[in-house]
């Protein structure tokens, strides 16, 4: 699956910057860390846009390219920012017999964005994900950290109305 | 071999003795066996990726990738088994089964080693792994060049390429099936710092890069009467244009490709060593003056167009430190539009100059600014090696059989310090030649300046001039150029003078040259050999320095006043602009 890159303007604070050139001063020394600094950068921008990605290759000193290259291949690397509320919909095989695409597609409908990307108001972002461990509840969303189970897409547009959609 | 511990081992079951260590497909070489690779390219791409070059080892518990892997003592090793042959054929089956199939209208067809594989490894159903395929839409955003993922092949050797050259704007993006060949975050190639230097496209095995064709242009202008059509032919383009007509690395065709421009119609045929020539005057008068005056040191060569995009890019702080002196193919043609425009009394308008270079990178020198002395630009269409050796086929030119003719009059006329500008070292040593006259107002004792001549990457020589201490550095490949520029910024650097072409080895392995397969690049030395046909031209040269060039002094004396005029400037100099790294 390619991931999609974001569209919505970069917001990055001084501080999240300062925190990011921490971790960089600390590994630039050994490039083999570039993971690490990726992970590290995710953790505080929630996600790898273009600004960060650069910074991130002038301080190690590696091409913008590799660094583009390694959070394409790696699913735990995001393109697009988490919204206020992040809707994750398991596609695992017990909630994918149970039907959860049709799930995933009328949230899709709902909210105008497929997996991977964020609303342009940051208010939503939408991502499938493999199992969560709650196959009894098939099929089973998460919205931030509330659970959904035995969903059916009619269910849907009601949820997502208390989240202000 | 002395010196190196030898492994015993047998090859089809031929013994032999090799060096430890070194691969299977190196060790099958002494023993006369080519193993095929599509992936391997020596020293840079050794990643046992594409599986072509699997072989059957005693023992082993499935085939290994010969490319990589090492022998050992007594290891038995066989290359041409059944069981190898299947494996090859399935490979290719499998590759061809996302490949896009336009063979018959592919720039590549007859130069493709995928095609060559699939023949020799008789693979006969194109369509045996028939299944999904991702479309891709081509990147034509470059001035110089055309990506097209649905020939891709995913072997790698175009990230190796512009890894080595330090430039790094292409690589393997996303996962598995969706794999493919793009910059950071998918941009078009001309939204980053490409160098457009064209490496990538001379070791792509198939026809997914290929540079941009221009000869339908150049053609519509031949056969327009309102239009004189000039062509100049790079120093390096008679020591490499017969190899796309089979004829040996190495082998001198200027006489061959003097007659084929002219029956190709074009008006007059010049040879850019002329300018080159012209280029030693400026270029060595400007350094002299620097010297003199107290201008920015170590001054830098500006011919190739790959390094001074790389230095754009990547050290625009340094820019003072190029010279301003237009390319060769640059001064060659504002000379025409001027000068010779109206000596000959041709609206320069209605002039049409054509380069053949070795170099992609001339086709986005072509459209820079600050490169058009007469109002109009100084060069109209920049082709490749390859371009050209494609007009002549389709002209039905048979090549080999020409007569050798010699260059129109006058800027035909060059010496061999003109000559050696293809090659590293070339532009350094022809600068020194004059430099030391300059200098010294006497003819230099020796004119060859063997220090800086040769294939290695950074070379440096110190020479003493009169009374001034000349130290110099040569590098070629972008990514040891940036090892002098590194040194010049923390200065370190103490030289006078640098000379940076962008390709590895200079213009003769530029990459508008003529394809040879990697089996060729990664065994023969195609830099030295096609280097030393410009050497041999030069050491039979009566004529060996610049300043002898009695076209270039003539040129002076009607037009120019002398090195570095005024009106020099206005014609012969340019100037360049800072490029951002990431857009």
């Amino acid at each position: 699956m390619l991931k999609k890159i974001s569209k919505i303007p970069f917001k990055g604070t001084a501080e999240q910057k300062a925190k990011l050139d921490a971790v960089i001063a600390e590994c630039k020394d050994n490039k083999s860390l570039l993971m690490k600094v990726m992970q590290d950068a995710q953790e505080i921008y929630g996600y790898l846009p273009y600004e960060v990605q650069v910074m991130i290759a002038e301080g190690m000193d590696v091409p913008l390219e590799k660094v583009y290259g390694v959070s394409t291949f790696y699913a735990q690397f995001a393109l697009s920012p988490k919204g206020e509320y992040n809707i994750s919909v398991c596609l695992g095989t017990a909630c994918y017999v149970k039907g959860s695409q049709e799930v995933l597609d009328k949230i899709t409908e709902v909210v105008g964005i497929t997996e991977g990307e964020c609303t342009a108001d940051g208010k939503f972002s939408l991502e499938a994900c493999r199992c969560i461990g709650a196959c009894g509840l098939a099929p089973v969303m998460m919205i931030n950290d509330e659970v959904y189970g035995k969903l059916t897409a009619k269910e849907v547009p009601d949820i997502l109305k208390k989240y202000g959609a | 071999m002395e010196n190196t511990n030898l492994v015993n081992i047998k090859i089809n079951g031929m013994p032999l003795s090799v060096p430890a260590g070194i691969s299977i497909l190196e060790a099958a070489r002494y023993a006369g066996i080519e193993i095929p690779t599509l992936c391997y390219l020596k020293d840079i791409n050794e990643i046992g990726a594409c599986r072509i070059c699997m072989v059957e080892v005693v023992g082993a518990r499935s085939l290994v990738t010969a490319c990589v892997f090492p022998v050992s003592d007594g290891m038995e090793i066989y290359t041409n088994t059944e069981k190898v042959r299947k494996s090859r054929k399935m490979t290719l089956e499998l590759i061809l089964s996302t490949h896009s199939k336009e063979c018959l209208t592919c720039v590549r067809s007859g130069t493709c080693e995928l095609q060559q594989l699939c023949k020799e490894f008789g693979v006969d159903d194109s369509d045996a792994f028939k299944g999904e395929v991702i479309h891709y839409d081509f990147d034509d955003s470059a001035a110089h060049m055309i990506r097209d993922n649905n020939k891709c092949i995913l072997c790698r050797r175009c990230i190796a390429a512009c890894d080595n050259q330090g430039v790094s704007v292409i690589g393997a993006n996303a996962r598995g099936f969706d794999t493919h060949v793009s910059s950071a975050f998918d941009k078009d190639l001309a939204d980053v710092s490409c160098i457009s230097c064209g490496q990538c496209i001379v070791n792509c095995p198939t026809g997914a890069i290929v540079e941009k064709d221009d000869t339908a242009k150049v053609l519509e202008a031949i056969h327009d009467p309102e239009k004189f059509v000039i062509v100049n032919t790079a120093p390096s383009i008679r020591a490499t244009l017969g190899e796309a007509f089979g004829m040996h690395i190495g082998t001198n065709v200027e006489g061959k490709m003097v007659a084929a421009l002219r029956r190709l119609g074009f008006d007059k045929v010049f040879d850019t060593d002329f300018a080159a020539d012209l280029t030693i005057m400026e270029e060595a008068t400007e350094l002299v003056e620097r010297v003199k005056n107290g201008g920015v040191l170590p001054m830098i060569t500006s011919c190739s167009p790959g390094w001074i995009k790389y230095c754009e890019h990547y050290y625009p702080e340094l820019i003072p430190h190029l010279s301003t002196c237009k390319s060769p193919q640059q001064m060659f043609g504002a000379v025409m539009k001027t000068y010779y425009a109206q000596k000959m009394g041709i609206d320069p308008k209605n002039m049409v100059v054509v380069g053949i270079m070795p170099c992609t990178a001339k086709k986005f020198e072509t459209k820079r600014d600050d490169e058009a002395a007469s109002g109009y630009p100084d060069i109209d269409f920049a082709l490749t090696t390859r371009e050209l050796a494609r007009m002549i086929e389709s002209a039905g030119i048979f090549f080999r059989h020409l007569p050798d003719e010699e260059f129109d009059q006058p800027f035909g006329e060059s010496t061999g310090a003109g000559t050696i500008f293809g090659a590293t070292g070339g532009v350094m040593e022809a600068a020194l030649r004059t430099a030391v006259k300059l200098i010294t107002g006497n003819e230099a004792p020796s004119i060859d300046f063997e220090e800086v001549r040769g294939m290695k990457n950074i070379k440096e020589a110190d020479y003493k001039v009169g009374d001034l201490d000349v130290k110099v550095a040569v590098a070629s490949g972008t990514k040891n150029a940036k090892v002098l520029m590194d040194k010049i910024k923390s200065g370190e650097a103490d030289y006078l003078f640098i000379e940076i072409m962008g390709c590895p080895g200079g213009c003769i392995n530029g990459g508008g040259q003529p394809i040879q397969h990697a089996v060729v690049r990664n065994f023969v030395d195609l830099k030295a050999r096609r280097a030393a046909a410009l050497y041999d031209d030069d050491k039979n040269d009566v004529k060996r320095m610049s300043h002898e060039n009695e076209g270039v002094k003539k040129l002076y004396e009607e037009f120019l006043g002398e090195p570095c005029s005024h009106k020099a400037h206005e014609v012969l100099h340019t100037s360049y602009v800072e490029r951002k790294k990431y857009n």
